[in-house]
Order: structure tokens, then C-alpha cells, then sequence
């Protein structure tokens, strides 16, 4: 994964709870072997009406928008299906962080597997948040990760966790590949014990 | 020594490594791999050189994009062809075991892995899936990862994984006609909300999940990830060391003695300490079913939908709305009555030989309700042989339904297999997101006796009836 320190850009609000993985990135999808071309398909079920037309209520069809590089979000994002796809269709369309009140287990692992940030705030604070920008969709953030801090229109505004093993691996880009790769002594050892 | 839970046992004997304030290396002993997920992590192993470290730990089957309808290859489906290519060719070229497409052994993943005998107590488990919870039946620790982690799977056989929290979810009682393993998880999921589970693992105990045979601890273990929990767990017992005896991969004579004395070892110990619990009495259980678009959302067959005003914040209600919009539903609506156009009785949750011999308990000497259309997937090559050797696929097939191969078919609907536009299906699956099994397809999951007794009366009817 690539190295990260900074996030800098705009947020889009998508104030649903229970965004599970299939509506990030539907299942028909699945058939591609490669990791790329999922932006085309991400949220494509709310996205795009049932005759194809595009919905022009869903934000992510919405100008004012475009380039976003923060999504906010309700409570349980990314529940069900381990598909990984719908960690890339995300960063693949350009989102570097997501904050919502609470993510669901797989899709975090799948997140720090490929450097896509997940911030968990209390619900209050993402609604606060969400209200903040669709009154104001050009409200700049800048999301530091060394700092561990958010901040808006160039004003600290909260700080968020992060674990220091992920704050190393995201100002790294460490590989997870090769990080257990550098652990064959270990694993040698637990063999011979065990197996 | 301190008294422990069966997961911190298990997880214990596999640590390889543990620094503090990081996530532990944990030891896998078996990788199942599937087609749709594994063919990009096995890209990034050529990119980078690495062979798969332990291919005899390693075992691989196609059942998400392949067709249930006709197996000559090549399939009607195209994208389907390239994935099954792909894993044979990685199979063949990496050297681990692929159960391929028309062999004895060739089934879901999730049903083989027990089938066969290579699910075994005190294991540590994974596959590219997330209902790989259910090998959690046997007293293994199994959970489903992502292509990243597959990818350090195949490359170090560790993965890099937080300790979870655990919590017991005690079953007392006994339950009641009608009620199954499929109601019970159900209720589960209910009670804890699909985010109660996140960061957890469940423990199954009680004497209701005691008295359960290994397919219906498989159907309750199976579901586990729908209320957030990666994994839920039960102690094996004797039902489990007789279910594995002379299995394929099972050990053999001695061997299989010293497993048993080493299995027996795997249960909590009295005075362990859950990090939460959840106590369900199923005395006043019902058959249940859902109305909305998350396992989570379900009512006993005699209620009806609630009104927003139960839920307590705006969001909730907003999403309660939306869903009910979707599955186009009103507030207070009874379901009971509800006509039906679909019935798909399979799935890893729910196709195995005693879901299919309940299901034809009731269907048998009945046909499939005027304008209902219904689909039948076993869950393995050895189950669809069992049922037809058993009479049961001629039950099936004489009231109407369509008998397929095994495979996951419309459960995820990757392929063209889908549930028709605007219809209701009433159905055995374990996922009814919106859109998921096809475009406004409206998806009520249930029982597979609850789905049978919809095939034969057209609409969601209260199987305690015809029993």
C-alpha cells in the first residue's frame, strides 16, 4: 500500500445506516479477476435508478461533490459479504478515508489491507458532520494522521484513534504481504512445535 | 491456571506471534479457497515471486459463479468459464487440491469442508467468504478475510488478526414444533441487532444448541456473521467426534482416538469469563421470518411488521422506512397471507440432507402453488445423490420445483442465476440486502420448512399448521 499522511480535500455525505458490502459493490461484479475498474460500479444499485437513469438525489451524482476524498457515513458501514472489491471500488473512485460511528469487522481489515482510513466518532459528531456539509459541500478538510487530528476550513476540530500499529503501517505503506513473509523464523518455529 | 473460554484455547495454541498494542500472527491450519476471491490475491503472490507456502493446508473449490442449472462446460455464462479456468490453473500450479466441477466431492465450500472431514475441532480456519463462520459447529475458530488476507495466508499460512471479545449466547429450553435451528439464529441476530456482533465471537451454549445435530449447529454457526460476529464457535461433543468418524480426512482408527482424548479438551472451562452474553429461552419461540432488507430485521410468524415509532433514533426509523419501501411493505402490516411468487430452498445456511428431508416431509404429496416457481440447490455432489437415492428429488421434482446441482446460486446472485424484478421470494438464504439476489428482487428469509409450506399454499403461511 502507499504511504499516507495527510488527506486533504472535500467530504460527501451518505447518512445511511447499514451500508453493507453488496450495495458498495454489487454482486454481478464479482466475476472480474483483476482489482480494478470497481469506481465504475461502486454504489451502483443507488447510484443509477432501476431503468438506468442516473439518481439525481444520491450525492455521489451530486457536482458540487465531485473529488471528494471523504466519505461520511451512518452506523455498521460494511456489513456482510467479505468481498474486498468494495474497499477498491471506494479508493479506486477516490475516497482515502471513510468516517461513520462504527465499521463492521472484515471490511476494517480489508480497509488496512489497502490504506483506506476509517475514522469511528460518536454518532453525534457524524451527523454533525454531515449536516456541516450538505450546507456547505465545499467545507476543506485536512485529516492528519501524525497529528491523529481533523480539521476544517484550517481549524483543528477533533482528533480521532488509530491504533499505532496502523498509524505505522498507513506513514509507512507497509506491506502486510511482506510483513509476515519477515516472520518465517517465527512461523518455522510454531510448525516444528506443532504440526 | 485461569479457567478459559474454547476460542482463547484454540486462539492461544496458534499464536505465532504477540507483540503488545499490535494485532497477534496467528497460525492457519486450513485455507479454504474459493474462485471469486482468491484469483487476485494469487496474482499478487507472481508479482512478488512467493510460492504458496503450505499447499497441503490448502484446499479450493468453484461454487459462487458457477451455474446450478446445467454443468457442460463451457457455461452459458462466460465470466463464470475464466474464473473456473483460473483456479484450475492455480491449483495445478501452486499444488493444492482442487475438489473440481462433476466430482464426488464437489459442493459449497462450507458444506464439503465438514463433508469430507477436514473441518476439525480446535482448528483455525479461513476462506474468502464470511459465512466461513459455520465451520464454528465443529469447535473450530473459522472466519471469513479478504483478498489481502488470503494473500498472507497463502504466502506464510499466519494472518494478522485482533484478539476478539467474546460472548456466550445460551439457548435454554427446548424448541417448540416448527421452530428451527434457522428461527433460533434468527432470533439471535433479532435480539443483538446485525452491529450488536461486531468485534466479537459467539459461543453457542445451552441445551438447546446440546440436543442440535451438527447440520443444524452448522446452520446456526453459518449466520453468525449477520449479526457483525466474524465467527461463532460450539464445543465439540460426542455428536461432533461421531459426525467426522471415517470421514475422507478424517483421522483414522488410533489416530482418531488420540483426536477425540485431544477434542474432548476443547470446551470452556467452568468460571471462564465471557466479555458479554446473551441469554435466549426458546420456550416461547415461533417460526420466524423477515420483512425487510437485513437478516436483522425479522418477526415471529404470528406478529406483525412493527411501526417506526419502536425504533428510538431517526436514523433508525429512516432506515426502518426505507426498507419497507423496498420490500414494499406498510407499517403494521401482517405477513402471514402475504402471496409469494419464488421459493429457493438451498445455501450454505440451509441445504443440507435434513433441511431437504423436512422440506419434502411437507411437500410431499403436494404441488407447488398456481404461479409460484421453485428452485431446490443441495448443498454437495453427496447430498443431491443422498436425496435422490432417498426419493426426495422425485418429491421435488413431481410437485413443480426445478432440482439443481450445488452450488450458491441466487444466494449472491453473482452469475445470471437471480430472482425475478418486484417479486416476493420467501427463501433459505441468509443474506436479503436490497438488490442483492436481482433488481428489486423482495426476499423474506425463513426456515426451509417455513419456505416449503409457502411453496404449497402460495403464500407466507404459518407451518405449525401442517405439522
Amino acid at each position: 500500500m502507499k504511504k499516507l499522511k495527510k488527506i486533504q480535500g472535500k467530504a460527501l455525505p451518505l447518512m445511511l445506516n447499514n451500508i453493507d458490502t453488496d450495495q458498495i459493490m454489487p454482486g454481478k461484479y464479482l466475476v472480474w479477476i483483476t482489482n480494478q475498474g470497481y469506481d465504475q460500479v461502486l454504489f451502483e444499485n443507488l447510484r443509477y435508478n432501476p431503468d438506468g437513469s442516473i439518481n439525481q438525489n444520491f450525492p455521489l451524482n451530486n457536482p458540487e461533490y465531485q473529488g471528494a476524498k471523504i466519505l461520511i457515513s451512518g452506523n455498521g458501514f460494511g456489513s456482510g459479504s467479505s468481498r474486498e472489491h468494495a474497499v477498491w471500488a471506494l479508493m479506486q473512485y477516490g475516497f482515502q478515508a471513510v468516517i461513520a460511528p462504527s465499521f463492521h469487522d472484515i471490511f476494517k481489515n480489508n480497509a488496512a489491507s489497502n490504506g483506506l482510513l476509517l475514522i469511528s466518532l460518536e454518532q453525534n459528531l457524524v451527523e454533525h458532520l454531515a449536516d456541516m456539509v450538505s450546507k456547505s459541500p465545499k467545507t476543506e478538510f485536512v485529516i492528519d494522521i501524525p497529528k491523529q487530528e481533523i480539521e476544517i476550513n484550517n481549524q483543528n476540530w477533533h482528533s480521532f484513534e488509530i491504533s499505532p500499529f496502523l498509524k505505522e503501517k498507513f506513514l509507512n505503506g507497509l506491506d502486510d504481504v511482506n510483513y509476515v513473509l519477515s516472520k518465517e523464523k517465527a512461523i518455522q518455529k510454531w510448525e516444528e512445535l506443532h504440526d | 491456571m485461569k479457567p478459559l473460554t474454547i476460542f482463547e484455547k484454540i486462539w492461544n495454541n496458534h499464536v505465532v506471534e504477540a507483540v503488545s498494542g499490535q494485532p497477534t500472527l496467528l497460525y492457519i491450519d486450513l485455507h479454504y479457497v474459493i474462485e471469486v476471491t482468491s484469483p487476485q490475491a494469487l496474482a499478487s503472490l507472481k508479482q512478488r515471486d512467493v510460492k504458496v507456502r503450505r499447499p497441503d493446508k490448502t484446499f479450493a473449490v468453484c461454487d459462487h459463479a458457477i451455474p446450478t442449472l446445467g454443468l457442460t462446460e463451457p457455461f452459458a455464462y462466460h465470466p463464470a468459464n475464466i474464473q473456473v479456468r483460473e483456479l484450475r490453473k492455480n491449483a495445478s500450479h501452486y499444488g493444492f487440491k482442487l475438489f473440481d466441477i462433476g466430482t464426488k466431492n464437489h459442493g459449497i465450500i462450507h458444506v464439503i469442508g465438514p463433508e469430507t472431514g477436514l473441518t476439525q475441532p480446535g482448528k483455525t480456519i479461513v476462506c474468502g467468504d464470511s459465512h466461513t463462520a459455520t465451520h464454528g459447529a465443529f469447535g473450530a475458530y473459522a472466519f471469513g478475510i479478504g483478498t489481502s488476507e488470503i494473500a498472507m495466508v497463502f504466502a506464510s499460512q499466519t494472518i494478522l488478526q485482533e484478539k476478539p471479545k467474546t460472548m456466550e449466547i445460551r439457548s435454554i429450553g427446548t424448541l417448540p414444533k416448527g421452530v428451527t435451528a434457522k428461527d433460533l439464529i434468527l432470533e439471535i441476530i433479532f435480539r443483538n441487532g446485525i452491529n450488536g456482533g461486531k468485534g466479537y465471537i459467539f459461543e453457542y451454549t445451552g441445551e438447546v444448541i446440546e440436543k442440535m445435530t451438527m447440520e443444524e449447529r452448522m446452520t446456526v454457526c453459518n449466520m453468525s456473521i449477520e449479526a457483525g460476529a466474524k465467527a461463532g464457535i460450539i464445543a465439540p461433543d460426542q455428536a461432533t467426534f461421531k459426525y467426522i468418524k471415517n470421514r475422507l480426512y478424517a483421522p483414522k482408527g488410533k489416530a482418531f482416538n488420540q483426536a477425540v482424548k485431544k477434542w474432548s479438551q476443547l470446551s470452556t472451562d467452568p468460571g471462564a469469563k465471557y466479555d458479554n452474553e446473551l441469554i435466549i429461552n426458546t420456550a416461547e419461540m415461533e417460526p420466524r421470518i423477515t420483512y425487510g432488507t437485513n437478516p436483522g430485521m425479522s418477526v415471529r410468524i404470528s406478529e406483525k411488521i412493527p411501526k417506526a415509532t419502536l425504533f428510538n433514533t431517526q436514523d433508525e426509523q429512516k432506515a426502518f422506512l426505507t426498507a419497507l419501501n423496498y420490500m414494499q411493505f406498510h407499517e403494521d402490516q401482517k405477513l402471514e397471507g402475504l402471496k409469494i411468487q419464488n421459493v429457493f430452498i438451498g445455501s450454505c445456511t440451509n441445504n443440507r440432507l435434513s433441511d431437504l428431508r423436512a422440506a419434502a416431509a411437507i411437500i410431499q404429496n403436494h404441488h407447488l402453488a398456481k404461479n409460484v416457481k421453485g428452485i431446490i440447490v443441495p448443498g454437495s455432489v453427496q447430498i443431491k445423490k443422498q436425496a435422490e437415492a432417498e426419493g426426495m428429488a422425485e418429491i421435488f421434482i413431481r410437485a413443480g420445483f426445478e432440482w439443481r446441482h450445488p452450488g450458491c446460486s441466487t444466494c449472491l446472485a453473482m452469475n445470471n442465476e437471480t430472482m425475478p424484478t418486484n417479486e416476493y421470494t420467501i427463501g433459505t438464504f441468509n443474506r436479503n440486502y436490497a438488490n442483492r439476489q436481482g433488481k428489486n428482487a423482495k426476499i423474506l428469509l425463513a426456515s426451509p420448512i417455513m419456505a416449503a409450506a409457502a411453496a404449497i399454499t402460495g403464500e407466507v403461511y404459518d407451518v405449525r399448521k401442517l405439522l
